[in-house]
């Protein structure tokens, strides 16, 4: 006791946190508007707006998800090789060697899981039909992200460079193949000939672009790996601060008005 | 390959803990019924039920292949042999209309509980058949499980709310969310609940990952195909579509359309009510077309690509060992074909040898005239004719442009269950076939 009370007396403390405990309803105000993780949320609420029936907090799931995702992720990172001599390896020794190998469980469950959250909290928000006025923009906002958790699943598939990785991305590159005219076997493709040479052709395609290469080969893994770590969670992390930055400003949570 | 004991003594474990689970989860649900003393009938039938499943519980752990529960041979292979895309299809349709039509009687606790109940013996009883346990068990596929649960789970959670709120509209009152508007303190009653989650979802997280182990094949070869090669499980729908259109339709284009479809939501649904709570009857058109996409084309279609679908993308009934060499007669036709050679008795329109570009693409306009024909009327007919008709009050509050909008996305979404149907019927490969162009429809 009195050594809490100690350190909560200490200058340190206090220059963290400029205020007494949360125990009072002045505190429990102060608390959510001087803290930055706290400071998305607002002061007060609608009892039915943290209903676990209303909200089933599948948009905070998916959020911490996608945190758990960038630890994990991270700590693997330092890990694993992206590279055709050591990727399998890599993993094969998190599996069979390596201690808290565990972390790839976690990060392979965690996406699968972020998948069906991010699902299900769509299915919420559209049976409660919060995607009305005044939230049309964010619900767009959403769907752009439901784009990226699957390109995300998508690119950290391969990874692992076992069959089921190669094999999954090849069906699922090989529909860009047939991108209409930007697919060298897509309908109107003929129509970007110029001057009797084709400027679609398997080395040029929107698959290419894709993939680096003209099947899934290192240059793929390299590419899958840069979007899958970097380029893809950057532009998440971005358009989640704008999606519950316009939670807020759009009226918080909906309800019946 | 049918059952033999090694398989058995593998999964045997697995079912001992999954019924005890049962067991004890309808122990605990007879408990809270029998306390709160106006279900002892229930209550009385929930500890019954989770005695039988303590006796299924020791079946299966008794360390004898023959004695672990599973469905009888007849019934499994009755299933096999019925089951096919059509039946599937119509089937899930079937079942998901019922629930909907019927939704006042299913949403009863007892109710949803039994159905809940009956699926998980069900599945256990389906877990020692072989051929079922390779394909469910497989690491990747368990998500699709615990999704099916989750979204019958959440369904049920939301249409229980949308029937009562539904009711009180109907009597005058307001709706649910509307009486419980009082307003507290964020801290502590949501950054509480928010830990709880937290802590939940890493508990579970954990789990998942020390029961379950990652699935790691063998190093990647480009020479090996594996059959069947499989998308992730999330794109199988997508794969499914391959089945009736060609990539760049199943492939991009519709995926395109989703996503479209999904964006231009907000902007196309004009009906004010039942914003910010549970209902039905309110919105009801919405609901139907965001089901039917949700339910119909894509969660069942994930089902079905993920789990019967084997080698060759050929069908498997649940319970049908995954052979290779299971031959499927492909007599399907193109529509051209059927118009000109079959209907009319004559061969295909084709250009003369040393014709000109123009020519051979008049040429080919006139083979495919049927299809063009008939994908033009339904594209550029139907709109404005549904808008003199059945659409007549949406088209008069949407306005021209989101009113067309609306009814090209859901004829364009209609073109899968219609080709789907028009497959099934006429054997019908393409409607539209230029293989000159690569344009195939």
């Amino acid at each position: 006791m009195a050594i809490g009370e100690t350190i909560r007396n200490s200058q340190i403390w206090k220059s963290i946190f400029r205020h007494p405990m949360p125990l009072d309803r002045r505190n429990r105000i102060v608390v959510m508007l001087t803290n930055f993780f706290l400071h998305l949320h607002p002061v007060s609420i609608k009892k039915q707006g943290i209903a676990l029936s209303f909200t089933w907090c599948m948009g905070g799931v998916t959020f911490f998800l996608f945190l758990v995702e960038t630890v994990t992720g991270v700590l693997l990172m330092f890990y694993y090789r992206p590279t055709l001599e050591w990727a399998y390896n890599d993993i094969l020794a998190l599996r069979d060697v390596t201690s808290l190998g565990i972390l790839r469980e976690l990060h392979r469950w965690g996406a699968h899981a972020m998948v069906i959250t991010t699902w299900l909290h769509m299915y919420r928000v559209f049976l409660t039909g919060s995607y009305k006025p005044p939230r049309e923009f964010n619900w767009v906002v959403g769907v752009i992200l439901l784009l990226l958790t699957l390109l995300l699943s998508f690119t950290g598939y391969l990874l692992p460079w076992d069959q089921l990785a190669i094999w999954a991305i090849t069906v699922g590159s090989n529909m860009a193949r047939a991108t209409p005219i930007l697919g060298y076997e897509g309908p109107g493709q003929q129509l970007l000939t110029i001057g009797g040479i084709d400027m679609i052709t398997d080395g040029s395609d929107a698959r290419f672009g894709l993939l680096g290469a003209r099947f899934v080969g290192e240059e793929t893994l390299n590419r899958f790996y840069v979007l899958h770590c970097i380029a893809i969670p950057l532009a998440v992390a971005l358009l989640l601060a704008i999606h519950f930055w316009r939670v807020r400003k759009d009226g918080g949570i909906s309800g019946p008005l | 390959m049918h059952s033999n004991g090694f398989f058995l003594s593998d999964v045997a474990g697995f079912l001992g803990g999954y019924y005890t689970f049962l067991a004890i989860m309808n122990g605990v649900a007879a408990m809270i019924l029998w306390r709160r003393q106006q279900r002892t009938g229930w209550a009385v039938f929930w500890a019954s039920f989770a005695g039988v499943m303590m006796i299924l519980a020791s079946l299966a752990l008794s360390g004898s292949a023959s004695m672990v529960p599973v469905l009888p041979e007849a019934i499994r292979g009755l299933v096999n042999q019925l089951s096919g895309p059509v039946l599937y299809t119509l089937g899930t349709t079937a079942f998901l209309v019922l629930l909907f039509v019927f939704r006042k009687f299913f949403v009863q606790p007892m109710v949803a509980w039994t159905v809940f109940n009956a699926s998980l013996l069900l599945l256990g009883l389906s877990m020692a058949d072989e051929n079922f346990a390779a394909i469910v068990m497989k690491p990747d596929n368990v998500p699709i499980v615990g999704l099916v649960y989750l979204l019958a789970f959440f369904t049920w959670v939301a249409t229980k709310q949308a029937v009562v709120n539904d009711e009180r509209i109907k009597q005058g009152l307001p709706v649910v969310e509307k009486v419980n508007d009082e307003k507290v303190l964020v801290w502590p009653d949501l950054v509480y609940t928010e830990l709880i989650c937290m802590v939940a979802v890493s508990a579970l997280l954990l789990v998942w990952a020390i029961f379950l182990p990652a699935p790691l094949e063998e190093p990647a070869s480009s020479v090996k195909t594996p059959n069947p090669s499989k998308a992730p499980w999330y794109f199988l729908g997508l794969q499914e579509m391959l089945v009736y259109f060609d990539p760049w339709y199943a492939g991009v284009v519709l995926p395109s359309l989703v996503v479209f479809g999904l964006m231009a939501m907000p902007y196309l649904d004009f009906n004010k009510r039942g914003n910010g709570y549970y209902s039905i009857e309110e919105r009801k058109f919405s609901y139907l077309v965001w089901q039917f996409g949700f339910f119909e084309l894509w969660i069942t279609l994930i089902i079905l690509g993920t789990f019967l679908r084997g080698p060759n993308w050929n069908f498997f009934g649940p319970f049908e060992y995954w052979t290779p060499y299971k031959v499927e007669v492909l007599n399907n036709v193109d529509l051209p074909q059927m118009f000109w050679v079959q209907w009319l008795n004559q061969p295909l329109p084709r250009a003369p040898q040393d014709a000109g570009l123009l020519t051979q693409i008049g040429y080919i306009f006139l083979r495919e005239a049927p299809g063009l024909i008939v994908m033009g009327a339904y594209l550029v007919l139907l709109p404005p004719l549904l808008a003199i008709t059945v659409f007549r009050g949406f088209y008069a509050k949407m306005g021209f442009i989101r009113y067309m909008v609306m009814a090209n996305l859901m004829l364009l979404m209609l073109t899968l269950p219609l080709k789907m149907i028009l497959r099934w019927t006429l054997n019908l490969k393409y409607i539209i076939s230029i293989p000159e162009f690569s344009l195939n429809f």
